[in-house]
């Protein structure tokens, strides 16, 4: 029971934080909306891709771009919280390690979550709207990723100890998972090499489950891609878990 | 007799270093202890790994009566803390950080709020508890950390460096939160610093602490007494040398110009005999043993080299400090 008064201690800390940084708020909103503006319907307007307008085709990628940039960069407030003695307050704490790492990851899926909903609402008046079945499924979509990539985030976070450092390993992980996830692309017809490349890439599946719920074009099966959804935020839960535990002053 | 904290050949090594090397400690219940010290010295290392949030490399210690390696969540219940660096969230509320910390620390639901109000009127912060900590000022933010680690009703209070940066009135009104709650509440508290002043006027006894070892550990003004009986100055120009030199108490004597400086011996002296024979003496300034001086006779004069701050990788990469 008090683990669990923890758990909420952390998590509504970080979501306080999070609404009181109207910085932080707006500026994580402003790189999808321009990728949704300026390249989607740029290039949208000689290009359709599986037979829809482009700048509908890589809203789902966007909303996934969206969940994946601010998932991981989330795991750089670790870093802030450790620049500060924040960090031995909550590891001092007589709450088990696991406990703060799952409060952290519910406070990050949440700030992560508010965000991408904004952009769902923004949608609705760029004339990306969506029924509410397909919002309500995309958004349980990107909530598991959410899981996944914050914990991915904050095992990074918890490894490292510099902001300077962080953004440059992340900017190594996140930018590769983008790229060959198929965000902004087709996987039909992609040279053998790119078409590995995308298969292995957990955010493919993502990309493929959030597509399906919203524009109905999928490549793999439902069941596919939540099932190695599930299996990446495992992985991830537990790195994330593991390096929690051994990380001291 | 049963100390409330007892450490056992405490050692953190770091690859090339000894941040602390065989440290022996034990304090009594109900006292306060200062462990003096350059930077770099082994303060903050020797108070991490009691409060168990750094393993050490061998040795053990005992916090409230439990070991910090096999015991550490009880460790953890029995101690409040006041962190070197700001460690309040500065976009939460005062009353936010304190109820945050109840939640953290497991307090029972029914004196949580009691609780809160009780330490936030002990600092002073009754008033401002509903403003986000970024409009603090130190001393404010301070005196809320040190509100916040003794929320739990803890046994120990290990206080790092607690007026670190703080303008003289405020490290004085620190002082005095500090020595009323140890007081009041009959803790045990363990602070580090390097102002004399502080560790002088609050603490029972003192450790000076240098790489990684104690050097010396007394009350303090038995380590002022141990090293000598301050100095006399005295302006005056004809000055008897030769029978200032068969007063016992004097341990010597310099001069210079006008001036007389008389090193004393530790114990009494007769200052009257002295003045007799000092001449036309015009002006007398004495200059007793400060902490100070026993400080800078331990740990020496020189300026310490800072570590050095590593390069690129090292910066990045965690250093995984084992």
């Amino acid at each position: 029971m008090s683990e669990i008064e923890g758990i909420y201690a952390v998590w509504l800390r970080e979501f306080k934080v999070y609404i009181r940084e109207k910085e932080r708020v707006v500026s994580s909103l402003v790189s999808p909306i321009l990728w949704l503006v300026a390249f989607g319907v740029g290039v949208g307007s000689t290009v359709t891709m599986e037979g829809v307008n482009y700048r509908v085709y890589i809203y789902p990628g966007i909303l996934v771009m969206s969940v994946l940039f601010s998932s991981m960069f989330y795991g750089v407030y670790v870093i802030w919280d450790r620049r500060l003695d924040f960090l031995k307050e909550v590891l001092v704490a007589p709450l088990s390690r696991v406990s703060i790492f799952i409060g952290k990851v519910l406070g990050g899926c949440t700030t992560v979550m508010v965000q991408t909903t904004a952009i769902m609402v923004i949608g609705y008046f760029i004339g990306l709207s969506l029924s509410l079945d397909a919002f309500l499924e995309a958004f349980a979509l990107l909530f598991l990723l959410s899981i996944a990539l914050v914990s991915l985030g904050l095992s990074i976070g918890a490894n490292m100890r510099s902001p300077e450092g962080f953004m440059l390993v992340a900017n190594f992980v996140i930018w590769p998972l983008f790229f060959f996830s198929g965000a902004l692309f087709t996987l039909s017809n992609l040279p053998a090499w790119l078409s590995g490349v995308t298969s292995a890439n957990p955010i493919t599946y993502g990309v493929d489950s959030v597509r399906g719920a919203t524009i109905g074009i999928r490549h793999f099966p439902m069941a596919v891609d939540i099932a190695v959804m599930l299996i990446f935020s495992l992985l991830a839960i537990v790195a994330g878990a593991w390096s929690f535990r051994r990380m001291h002053d | 007799m049963q100390y409330t904290i007892e450490t056992f050949d405490l050692s953190k090594y770091y690859s090339n270093i000894k941040a602390v090397d065989r440290l022996n400690l034990k304090i009594k219940e109900g006292e306060i202890f200062g462990l003096l010290g350059p930077n770099g010295a082994g303060k903050t290392t020797a108070i991490s790994m009691l409060c168990t949030i750094l393993p050490p490399t061998s040795g053990t210690a005992t916090v409230n009566g439990f070991d910090i390696i096999k015991e550490p969540a009880q460790v953890r219940k029995s101690i409040g803390i006041v962190f070197q660096a700001p460690s309040v969230d500065d976009l939460l509320t005062g009353r936010e950080n304190l109820r945050m910390h109840t939640l953290l620390f497991k307090m029972p639901r029914e004196i949580r709020k009691r609780r809160i109000e009780e330490v936030l009127k002990l600092v002073d912060l009754e008033k401002r508890a509903d403003d986000l900590v970024r409009t603090y000022s130190g001393g404010m933010r301070r005196r809320l950390e040190l509100a916040r680690g003794m929320m739990h009703d803890p046994t120990v209070l290990f206080l790092d460096e607690p007026t670190l940066g703080l303008d003289p009135q405020t490290r004085e009104h620190m002082w005095k939160y500090i020595s009323a709650l140890a007081k009041r509440e009959k803790m045990t508290i363990l602070l580090t610093t390097h102002y004399m002043e502080e560790a002088e006027l609050l603490c029972d006894r003192v450790g000076i602490i240098d790489a990684g070892k104690i050097i010396a550990l007394n009350e303090p003004d038995k380590l002022k007494s141990q090293l000598g009986g301050g100095k006399i100055i005295i302006r005056t120009r004809n000055p008897n040398i030769a029978a200032l030199k068969k007063i016992d108490c004097i341990k010597a004597m310099r001069r210079k110009g006008d001036l007389l400086q008389i090193v004393l011996k530790s114990g009494e002296c007769n200052l009257k005999k002295i003045l007799l024979k000092a001449g036309d003496v015009k002006m007398v300034e004495l200059r007793p043993t400060t902490l100070n001086d026993v400080f800078l006779h331990y740990t020496g004069r020189q300026i310490r080299e800072e570590e050095a701050e590593g390069g690129f990788w090292q910066r990045m990469m965690s250093e995984r400090k084992t």
